[in-house]
C-alpha cells in the first residue's frame, strides 16, 4: 500500500516537472519565432515536410470520411423523407468536428511522429549538441521552423479535408443515391454560417496546430538519446497528441457550441 | 607551439555532480595554449563531460572553468555564442548534419555566420576538404561515409572558421590502424599549421601519448597526474602505473569489495544444508 502511494507520489513529482519543462520548451521556440519568418527557406522546408507530405493521406481520408457520411446520413434522412437536407449533415460533420479532428489525428500520426523521430535522431546522434558548440541555436534553427510550419499546415489541411469530404458527399448522394443537387448545395449554403461553423472548427484546427506540433516537437527534444528512447517518444507522441486532440476537442466544442 | 607558456583553460575546483552521482569534486588543471592537450581516465569518469563544461553546455555546481580570461559559465547567451565561435568540437559520431553532403556541412558554419560570397565559401570549404583529404567526397551524405571519413568531414567543419582551440572526443574509438594513423597525423599537423591549441579526450593510451605535448590524467573526480608524457611514464603513482601498463591488479583491485572469500563460501553451504 505504502508503495503504491510513494510511486504515485513520484509519478505525479515526474509528471509535473516534464510539464514544466514543456512548458518552457515552448516559450523558449515561441521566442525563437522570428529566425524562420526572416529565413523562409527554413520554413519552407519543414511546410513541405510536415504539410505536403502528409497531403495525399488527408485528401483519401477526407474523401471517404464524405462520402461514408452520406451514405449513413442518406439512410436515416430517408426515414424521415428529409434526404434533402443531406448536404447540411455532411457539412455540419465535416466543418465542426471531423475535419479538425480526424486532421489532427492524421497529422499526428503521419507528420508529428515524423518530427519526434527526426529530432531524437538528432539529439542521439549529438547533431543538437554540435549545432549548440557550432554556436548555432537548434530553437532557432530547428524547433522554431517545424512548429511554425505544423502550426500553419495544420489548418490548411484541415479546410482541405472538410471541402473533400464535402465533394465527397455530393459523389455519393447525388451522383449515387439521387439526391438534388441543387437541394444539397443550396440547402448547406443556406445552413451553413461562416462565423458559427467554419471559423470555429478553424479555431479548433488551429489549437490542435499547436498543441500537436508541441508536444511532437518536445517528445523528439527530450528523449532519451538511444534507440529504446527514440522510440518510445515516437510512439508517445501519438498517443498523447490523440488523447490531447480528442481531449481538447470535447472542452472547445462544449465552449463553442452549446450556447 | 608559439606560446607554450600561457594557459588558455584554467579549470579551477570544478565540482559537478548528475543526480547523485558525483563526478567531479574540486578538479584543477591548465591547458597550455598552443600545444595538444590529452585529457586521459578510465571510461565513465567524465572526460566527455568536462568537454561539455568547457564548452558551456553543462553548468558546474561549484567552481569555474575560464577559456581565454573569459569564465565561461558566467557568460550570458551572446557572449557564450561568440566565445563558441572561437572553440571546435569533433564529437565521437561525427555529428554531420545528416541531411546535407559533406560539402554543405562543412560550409554550414560560414552560411550561418557569415555573409561571404557563395564563390568564396566554395573555395575555402574544398580547401579545408582538401586538408582532410575528402575533396573527393564532397557530394556523398554522411550516411555513405565510414566512421574514420566522418570524423575527418567533421573535423574540416570544425575548422572552417578558424577556431583557436578545438575539442576531440575519444577521437581514436574504433578506427582501423589506417584510419587511426590518418587521424593522429591530422590531428597533429593541423595543430601546428595552425597554430592551435588542441584538446584530446581519451583512453587510447599509446595513441594518444605519441602526439601529445600535455597530458592530464583525471579519476573519481580529480586529477591524478599531470605532465608531459615522459614526466607520466616516470610518475611514482601506482594507479598511474597500474593504468599506464594496463595491469588488472594494482590501486584499482581486480576484486570488487565483497566480504572474505573463505567466510563467503562457507555461509553459502551453510544456507543451503538449512
Amino acid at each position: 500500500m505504502l508503495d503504491l502511494i510513494q510511486s504515485l507520489g513520484a509519478g505525479t513529482l515526474n509528471a509535473v516537472a516534464t510539464l514544466g519543462r514543456a512548458l518552457l520548451h515552448l516559450i523558449q521556440t515561441v521566442l525563437a519565432i522570428g529566425e524562420p519568418i526572416r529565413k523562409f527557406s527554413l520554413l519552407n522546408q519543414q511546410l513541405f515536410a510536415s504539410g505536403v507530405k502528409t497531403l495525399s493521406i488527408i485528401l483519401v481520408s477526407g474523401l471517404f470520411v464524405g462520402m461514408v457520411l452520406a451514405l449513413q446520413g442518406y439512410n436515416t434522412l430517408v426515414r424521415f423523407g428529409a434526404e434533402e437536407s443531406l448536404g447540411v449533415v455532411v457539412a455540419f460533420t465535416l466543418v465542426r468536428e471531423l475535419g479538425p479532428v480526424v486532421t489532427g489525428l492524421l497529422f499526428a500520426g503521419r507528420a508529428g511522429s515524423a518530427m519526434t523521430a527526426e529530432i531524437g535522431l538528432m539529439k542521439s546522434t549529438e547533431q543538437l549538441s554540435g549545432l549548440e558548440m557550432m554556436a548555432i541555436d537548434p530553437y532557432r534553427r530547428i524547433f522554431a521552423p517545424r512548429l511554425l510550419a505544423g502550426f500553419i499546415a495544420l489548418p490548411l489541411l484541415a479546410a482541405m479535408f472538410s471541402a473533400v469530404g464535402v465533394l465527397g458527399g455530393h459523389l455519393v448522394g447525388v451522383e449515387l443515391l439521387g439526391v438534388d443537387a441543387g437541394a444539397y448545395w443550396s440547402q448547406m449554403q443556406s445552413a451553413v454560417s461562416f462565423k458559427a461553423d467554419v471559423l470555429n472548427g478553424l479555431i479548433k484546427a488551429v489549437v490542435f496546430g499547436l498543441v500537436v506540433n508541441w508536444i511532437a516537437i518536445f517528445q523528439g527534444a527530450d528523449c532519451v538519446p538511444t534507440p529504446e528512447g527514440v522510440a518510445s517518444a515516437t510512439t508517445g507522441t501519438v498517443v498523447k497528441s490523440s488523447l490531447a486532440v480528442l481531449g481538447l476537442d470535447f472542452l472547445l466544442t462544449a465552449v463553442m457550441f452549446s450556447v | 607551439m608559439s606560446d607554450q607558456n600561457t594557459t588558455l583553460v584554467k579549470i579551477r575546483d570544478l565540482h559537478f555532480s548528475r543526480g547523485s552521482k558525483t563526478i567531479f569534486s574540486g578538479l584543477n588543471a591548465d591547458i597550455p595554449q598552443g600545444g595538444i592537450t590529452t585529457i586521459l581516465g578510465p571510461s565513465g569518469t567524465g572526460k566527455t563531460t568536462l568537454l561539455k563544461l568547457i564548452g558551456g553546455q553543462l553548468k558546474p555546481s561549484a567552481g569555474g572553468i575560464e577559456v581565454d580570461g573569459q569564465q565561461v559559465a558566467k557568460l550570458s547567451r551572446r557572449d557564450l555564442y561568440a566565445l563558441r565561435k572561437r572553440m571546435g568540437m569533433l564529437f565521437q559520431s561525427g555529428a554531420l548534419l545528416t541531411d546535407l553532403n559533406v560539402f554543405d556541412n562543412v560550409a554550414f558554419p560560414l552560411r550561418e555566420h557569415t555573409e561571404l560570397p557563395e564563390s568564396l565559401i566554395h573555395k575555402l570549404v574544398l580547401m579545408r576538404l582538401h586538408a582532410v583529404g575528402l575533396r573527393g567526397a564532397r557530394d556523398l551524405m554522411p550516411a555513405e561515409l565510414s566512421g574514420g571519413m566522418a570524423r575527418r568531414a567533421a573535423l574540416a567543419r570544425a575548422l572552417v572558421m578558424d577556431p583557436m582551440m578545438i575539442m576531440y572526443d575519444e577521437p581514436f574509438t574504433g578506427q582501423d590502424p589506417i584510419s587511426l594513423g590518418v587521424l593522429l597525423e591530422l590531428i597533429s599537423t593541423v595543430n601546428s599549421a595552425l597554430g592551435l591549441t588542441s584538446i584530446i579526450v581519451s583512453h587510447d593510451l599509446a595513441e594518444a601519448l605519441s602526439i601529445s605535448h600535455h597530458v592530464v590524467v583525471i579519476s573519481e573526480g580529480k586529477v591524478v597526474e599531470a605532465g608531459t608524457p615522459e614526466q607520466l611514464q616516470n610518475s611514482s603513482s601506482d594507479w598511474v602505473q597500474q593504468f599506464l601498463n594496463g595491469r588488472s591488479d594494482g590501486p584499482v583491485p581486480f576484486q570488487l569489495k565483497a566480504p572474505d572469500y573463505g567466510q563467503d563460501l562457507a555461509t553459502t553451504e551453510a544456507r543451503l544444508d538449512a
